[in-house]
């Protein structure tokens, strides 16, 4: 919404300074977004009058003009038609940006000759959308006047409107809050009731539906035409654009009391009413702007010829084929209620944003309907004459808000704000509220156009707002009793951690989009339809993920694109295998671009063991039973290479983590050069720890004798797993055997094809007596018997 | 009689003649070993007259303490010699690098995410959580929002395809949703565990998460991240709102030089509404927070609205309460100076590597917040 102060100054008294005003606006609730100030974008430009004109030497359409300047006398060429001696005009100095041209003044010649400057039309200026020539001003202005003062153009407010407050979309009612706020004194003028000599000739017909209330007369006899000049530059200085005397009183009203109309030239009108109903499928409109537009059942039209032809859509636009033009001599004027909801849909089914849209959409004054209506004939009359008719109204406005029972302490209660109760309903009453009664029970009746105020708690947010937020007191939330184990669920705190840890470990943290593209989702079993967005920011994120995987896959790849393949990120957010809240979960997801062989004395390969430790050493950090993991080699997701990837589990249906080699395909796919590494945890799938009473820690059970260490080689066919190994080596006595590891694999001489070498270190930890050799025979003995049980062979 | 005196002359001469270890002990062992030459003239000790051995017993001795010494000292230069000879050996070019170690760090987003439960947390705020598909009503309808109405639209919200149903869910446009479900009586069991119960007031909550408008340029991303915050008891007015969040902000910038400002504003859930502006500087083209006489927003709260409350059935002649929202990304780029929101989420490895935060950087209350 924009307004200048002028145009505020018709409805409020003050002589408090633009700065002073937007001040008191943003803190009454009236967020200004921007001063467009001509005064300061024009400070360059001044008034000059043209001593001498004459023709260019070198150019037909040049004259070469002495200008008296606030600068002194300046030689300066001009192409405008009506560079002519005695010209007041308005000059720009070299060094001036032209706003209209985008260019910043230099000195150079013109076909020969110097110009010392320029002289400047209205569109240069942006103070008109096209000129032809330049400015023609009056002759009594002083050389050097600035040319915003000159040109009557003064500062623009623009400020954003709330939904809540339609109000605001006129001027009038900006001044009433401000009035309110202390920053002068309201002034707007009584509206008069207009007596018309006639019966209006013209009908009017509402289906309630469709619209409430419309409201209409004929003035008979106008001279339509341009509007006097106050009227058109109160326009301009707007942004509209002036049209005729008609049509500019509806917008002026449009913007001063935010009550939309609209003007029907009545001779085009057929057959003798006008009435408002729910559109017809089939039905089409031509509309003022020139565009034809089909008509909804759901959308509120105006038609004329006994119903039959759309002359307007209901509060949106008015059509092609009845408007009002300098022919016209009989006008009828529209003052309606169209329904917000109605409105706001046509609104955005034609994509129409038109004025009157806007504030119908949002609800505009139901008291204010037919005073609008007769301050609009009034305007009408003074501006173009005419014989006025009657009103006709049919339907009926609707019903005001509800007053409210209201405790006047409750405004302290509510905001802290401790303000005598009389302040609170004398900042009410300048507000247009009503109040009567004593406290605790004042009975409060919302102004019409107040439609927003429902309850007790809106009244306070008047009284506070008036009142200052910033008198507001500081008040210290009351101590509450804490949480004592910490606010953070246990999800949350490994989240945390895990956050830390594989940063630590040197994982860069990166937030992708919860998106991604259907075709990608589909390659990680994603991409059910339900979880495919109606309305995507752009085609390839328009499905929600599930797993953060393939985002992951293409930043890395776009991060190698640019040169930088080495990357090793990490997420933790929500993957989504439904569109019920329970299918949401949490996940951590590395992925790690190697970039092998790049390190000398460090050999390729290492990269995904060493991420299987991160991986195992950040479920531990996390508190996962570790020990009692599985490995199953080759049962991850299809999304993995099968011969490279595992799952952890503690059981098939006990999934906590995938990990491996990406699957090339899938990468192909993803259009990222391999091979990547990644791994994903199910944070949800690690169980919760037993909550204990006390924090103490297990007692510590030192043995007092010395491990030993025995090695073995054993033979294997390379199908084999050796967790396998592990898992029979452990078994073979549990008492003494404390751990069992493999530390080397060995391929090619001396063992066989298709066999591997795994060499095993087994530690026995002794518990009461030191072993004898036989002891550790006889152990060694059934290491090597429960090895051939999983098709292990000791290697002689 | 051997002359003892040429014999240690002789033998002295070897010592210092011995080219290497193994010839000294060679000479050891021909000296001093069982059946070495000093030895043999101390076994002759045994069978002289008392007079002879009191007279070669301290000559012989003494030799053999001598070439004993002698050989200990070479043995020992031997051995410093073998030991500098090792060290040359075992130099290393320790210009070389060390195996490469990937630079791990924190998403600046989830710093100041971190940052925020901490301070929170502090003034007694626990942390919820709830879906980022969320439904009409948890988004919309239980937040006030009337049908239809034009503040819906201004959320730029995404759809999915509606349901069998009919049902059309939706991204949620803020965290607020999670408002509805941790106050709504009735709701104990929650569709999952992590998702926000019901909760009988007093209610102190923040709730970190992604939120969703359509909506892409400079400073608005179709993802990103709020905090919200939402305090229910009885008595709580806009005082205690003020405070909370003024308190935050200092804490949060770390400075006592922060201004802020409460501002009318209008959000459908809260009455009275508020913004709340921090002081800026804009002159050198960007923003400064702690300086300057210009005004940046950077939230939205408000006193719950009372039909919020009733839609979760809570008496609001009884209890009241605020609610705040931050943009969560936005208040790290003021506070660490990222340039573009959209950067946030590209995840290029170089701005990651010099936005990012170290492990170690866990904002606590004892060490600060960065």
């Amino acid at each position: 919404m924009k307004f200048t102060l002028s145009w505020l100054k018709e409805h409020l008294e003050t002589e408090a300074s633009a700065k002073q005003i937007v001040e008191a606006m943003t803190m009454a609730g009236l967020e200004v977004e921007h001063v467009e100030d001509p005064a300061s974008k024009l400070a360059a430009f001044t008034v000059a009058r043209i001593v001498e004109a004459v023709q260019h030497p070198n150019a037909d359409r040049l004259r070469v003009c002495q200008v008296d300047t606030i600068d002194g006398r300046k030689e300066i060429v001009c192409g405008a038609p009506n560079a002519r001696t005695g010209l007041t005009t308005v000059y720009a100095p070299i060094g001036a940006f032209v706003p209209g041209l985008g260019v910043t003044l230099v000195e150079k010649p013109v076909r020969g000759v110097v110009s010392n400057g320029m002289l400047c039309s209205a569109a240069e200026l942006e103070a008109a959308e096209e000129s032809d020539g330049i400015l023609e001003l009056s002759g009594d202005l002083a050389v050097g006047t600035p040319a915003a003062q000159a040109l009557g153009l003064e500062a623009v407010i623009d400020f954003e409107v709330t939904p809540n407050r339609p109000d605001w979309l006129g001027v009038a009612g900006i001044a009433r809050d401000l009035a309110a706020a202390g920053i002068g004194t309201l002034k707007t003028s009584e509206t008069l009731a207009v007596d018309g000599n006639s019966a209006c000739p013209v009908t009017v017909k509402v289906d309630g539906e469709a619209c409430p209330i419309f409201a209409g007369r004929l003035v008979r006899g106008v001279r339509n035409g341009p509007s006097p000049q106050w009227l058109q530059d109160r326009l301009r200085a707007i942004g509209l654009r002036p049209i005729n005397a008609l049509v500019d009183v509806t917008n002026l009203i449009s913007y001063d009391r935010a009550r939309p109309l609209h003007v029907y030239d009545a001779s085009l009108l057929l057959g003798g009413g006008i009435e408002a109903r729910l559109g017809r499928e089939g039905e089409s409109f031509a509309a003022l702007d020139g565009k034809t537009y089909e008509v909804g059942p759901e959308m509120c039209v105006i038609a004329d010829a006994e119903g039959c032809r759309v002359i307007g859509l209901g509060g949106v636009m008015g059509g092609d084929s009845t408007g009002c033009s300098e022919a016209t001599t009989d006008v009828f004027i529209e003052s309606a209620w169209f329904d917000p909801i109605r409105t706001a849909q046509t609104g955005r089914a034609t994509g129409i944003n038109s004025d009157a849209q806007y504030r119908f959409a949002r609800g505009v004054d139901p008291g204010f309907i037919l005073t609008g209506l007769d301050l609009a004939t009034q305007l009408i009359l003074q501006l173009c004459g005419g014989e006025p008719s009657q009103m006709v109204v049919a339907g009926l406005a609707p019903s005001a808000p509800s007053a409210i029972v209201f405790d006047p302490a409750y405004v302290e209660g509510l905001s802290g704000l401790a303000i005598p109760a009389s302040r609170s309903l004398s900042i009410l009453e300048a507000l247009g509220f009503r109040c009567e009664g004593a406290a605790p029970t004042v009975i409060v009746t919302p102004p019409t156009w107040r439609r927003d105020v429902e309850g007790k708690a809106d009244l306070v947010e008047e009284v506070a707002r008036i009142a200052g937020y910033g008198s507001l007191p500081s008040t210290p939330l009351p101590e509450t009793s804490r949480a004592i184990g910490g606010v953070l669920t246990q999800r949350q705190s490994r989240a945390r951690a895990a956050r830390r840890f594989l940063a630590a470990a040197g994982y860069a943290e990166a937030v992708t989009w919860s998106f991604t593209a259907q075709q990608s989702a589909r390659l990680f079993g994603g991409g059910a339809d339900s979880l495919v967005l109606a309305n995507p920011i752009a085609s390839e994120l328009n499905c929600m993920r599930p797993s953060i995987l393939p985002n992951l896959i293409e930043a890395a790849a776009r991060n190698a694109r640019r040169g930088f393949a080495d990357a090793a990120l990490f997420e933790i957010g929500p993957v989504f295998n439904g569109d019920q809240p329970q299918d949401q979960r949490t996940v951590i997801t590395a992925l790690i671009a190697p970039r092998p062989g790049r390190d000398w004395g460090r050999s390729a390969g290492d990269d995904l063991f060493s991420m299987k430790g991160d991986l195992l050493a950040l479920l531990e950090e996390l508190g996962a039973p570790v020990g009692a993991l599985q490995t199953a080699q080759g049962s991850a997701s299809p999304w993995f290479h099968p011969g490279r990837s595992a799952r952890l589990q503690l059981g098939p249906k006990a999934v906590m983590a995938e990990f491996g080699e990406l699957h090339p395909t899938v990468l192909k796919e993803l259009d990222a050069a391999g091979p990547m590494l990644a791994f994903e945890i199910q944070i949800e799938a690690i169980p919760e720890p037993k909550k204990k009473a006390v924090k103490t820690k297990p007692s510590l059970d030192l043995p007092s004798l010395m491990p030993l260490t025995r090695d073995f080689a054993f033979l294997m066919p390379e199908s084999r797993p050796a967790a396998d190994l592990i898992k029979a080596v452990l078994g073979a006595d549990k008492a003494l055997i404390a751990s069992a590891r493999v530390f080397d694999v060995y391929r090619g001489q001396g063992v066989p094809d298709e066999i591997k070498s795994l060499a095993i270190e087994v530690i026995l930890q002794p518990r009461d007596k030191t072993l004898t050799e036989a002891e550790i025979e006889a152990v060694s003995a059934r290491v090597v018997a429960a090895a051939e049980k999983v098709g292990a062979r000791l290697r002689a | 009689m051997t002359d003892l005196n040429q014999l240690q002359a002789d033998l002295s001469n070897q010592i210092a003649a011995a080219p290497d270890a193994a010839t000294l002990e060679a000479i050891r062992v021909a000296t001093l070993g069982k059946t070495g030459s000093v030895s043999a003239l101390l076994k002759t000790l045994g069978s002289m007259s008392p007079e002879v051995r009191k007279l070669q017993g301290p000559a012989i001795n003494a030799l053999r303490d001598q070439v004993a010494a002698q050989l200990l000292a070479r043995k020992s230069d031997f051995e410093a010699a073998e030991l500098e000879a090792r060290l040359a050996r075992e130099q290393v070019d320790l210009t070389l690098p060390s195996p490469q170690r990937r630079k791990g760090s924190v998403h600046p987003t989830m710093q100041t995410m971190d940052e925020m439960v901490s301070i929170f947390a502090e003034m007694g705020f626990a942390v919820a959580e709830g879906p980022d598909i969320e439904d009409d009503f948890h988004n919309f309808t239980a937040l006030n929002f009337p049908p239809k109405h034009p503040a819906r639209e201004m959320h730029d919200t995404f759809f999915f395809n509606p349901g069998a149903d009919g049902e059309r869910k939706l991204l949620r446009t803020h965290t607020s949703p999670v408002q509805v479900r941790a106050m709504r009586r009735g709701n104990t069991a929650p569709p999952a565990p992590w998702i926000a119960a019901g909760q009988e007031p007093p209610i102190r909550i923040i709730v970190p998460g992604r939120t969703y408008r359509l909506d892409s340029d400079a400073t608005h991303t179709p993802m990103f991240h709020q905090v919200e915050g939402l305090v229910i008891d009885k008595g709580i007015h806009m005082g205690h709102l003020k405070w909370t969040l003024e308190t935050f902000i200092s804490r949060f910038f770390e400075t006592d030089a922060v201004m802020t400002r409460f501002r009318p504003h209008h959000f459908p859930f809260t009455e009275p509404s508020a913004e709340m502006d921090v002081g800026c500087d804009r002159s050198g083209g960007e923003i400064r927070i702690g300086t300057g006489s210009d005004w940046l927003e950077i939230l939205g709260c408000g006193m719950v609205h009372p039909n919020v409350l009733r839609n979760c059935g809570i008496d609001p002649d009884v209890y009241q309460g605020f609610a705040f929202g931050m943009g969560v990304d936005r208040l790290g780029m003021l506070k660490y100076g990222m340039p573009d929101l959209r950067d946030m989420f590209a995840s290029d490895t170089r701005w990651l590597a010099h936005f990012g935060f170290s492990a170690f950087q866990a904002p606590n209350p004892v060490s600060g917040l960065s």
